[in-house]
């Protein structure tokens, strides 16, 4: 038997290892892509509370979510373009102006 | 859509829990990988697998439009955007193991578990009952039903993100514009570069009067040395460049021979 729960707590583990990969990458990239994964598990427990309730609401959610991840994707890689054509990297180390 | 064919049927239950084991382990093994692979290629090619194991998921929950939102929008545009700016951004650059600040890694995994608990806590306390039963609205009728809820209930939001679209675009442009500083080289301009750099002719070929033409082979220069500059130094910092005997070329019929094996 499949309930929403296990849905529940698979977004949960993913949502975790998205976490824990955006404390420890340093290619700003990688970065980025565990914060999609973030949002994807996000995604998932909207879908699989929308099952429960029997509403779209939450699927109407994760909808949207999706719309923002996508613009959020396109402005946050022009940064990232912009950022590796000044100082030729890549890794949030070197991009420490703001430190001094 | 697929998904009323998963919900009906006794038979269909095993079917259901087989499909979702199978599809998380692969979620959370990509998700893991994801975060342990090196080269960032790797990575988008595992969070690849994540997005589309967790569309099938989404069809097994009755939402077969956001299951293919999520492989057209999700897998195909925004992967792809993250491919494109990594060939821009250095595709040989793989992170280092040197850690920068002390003990972040075993923080971070403190952190991650502690997280997990929390998360796991919450949940296990809050009450997830059983999937309501099942209906046209997770199945035949998911889009329409979805489309009436975005064109009525949530018409505002769905209008709001338009402008939230428009200025995501025009915020990519602006930043990924670069002004031009100096006036665009004419081809008097580059002729006299070239000239004064030293080599006016083009760079050798790879391969050209090697063993074979493959693209990491240096070729030869006349007098049977390598020319490093006939390999791409993208190529040659990610497979080193070929090994060659350092031979020098027989007599008389070598520009021939070298040129057949070259054509090879």
């Amino acid at each position: 038997m499949v309930t929403p729960a296990h849905f529940i707590a698979l977004s949960v583990i993913l949502f975790v290892i998205g976490a824990v990969g955006v404390l420890v990458r340093r290619n700003a990239i990688v970065v980025f892509m565990c914060v999609e994964l973030m949002l994807n598990a996000a995604n998932l427990a909207f879908v699989a509370f929308a099952r429960m309730h029997g509403g779209l609401d939450g699927q109407v959610i994760a909808f949207f979510v999706m719309v923002v991840a996508a613009a959020e994707v396109v402005v946050g890689l022009a940064i990232l373009t912009a950022i590796f054509r000044a100082r030729r990297s890549a890794s949030v180390d070197d991009a420490n102006l703001m430190k001094y | 859509m697929s998904n009323s064919i998963v919900l009906a049927g006794p038979a269909a239950e095993t079917t259901r829990i087989v499909a979702f084991w199978i599809l998380a382990i692969f979620a959370v093994g990509a998700a893991l990988g994801m975060v342990v692979a090196r080269k960032a290629v790797h990575c988008a090619l595992l969070l690849a697998v994540v997005m589309l194991s967790l569309a099938i998921l989404y069809l097994m929950l009755g939402a077969p439009f956001l299951a293919l939102v999520q492989i057209i929008v999700y897998t195909g545009a925004v992967l792809m955007l993250f491919l494109f700016v990594l060939m821009i951004v250095g595709i040989s650059a793989a992170d280092s193991l040197i850690e920068t600040i002390r003990g972040q890694r075993l923080w971070a995994l403190i952190g991650g578990i502690a997280m997990l608990v929390l998360l796991s806590l919450t949940i296990g306390h809050a009450v997830i009952g059983p999937a309501a039963p099942g209906s046209a609205k997770f199945g035949n009728a998911n889009v329409t039903t979805l489309a009436h809820l975005i064109f009525t209930t949530y018409l505002y939001p769905f209008e709001i993100t338009s402008a939230l679209l428009i200025t995501a675009a025009v915020g990519a442009m602006v930043l990924a514009h670069r002004e031009r500083l100096k006036p665009k080289p004419t081809q008097r301009d580059l002729a006299a570069e070239r000239i004064a750099s030293g080599r006016p002719t083009p760079l050798p070929g790879p391969g050209t009067y090697a063993q074979h033409n493959g693209v990491h082979m240096p070729a030869l220069l006349p007098d049977g040395t390598q020319s490093e500059l006939s390999v791409s130094e993208v190529l040659a910092g990610r497979t080193g460049v070929a090994e060659q005997p350092p031979a020098a070329l027989p007599g008389g019929s070598s520009s021939s021979a070298g040129q057949e094996a070259g054509d090879q």
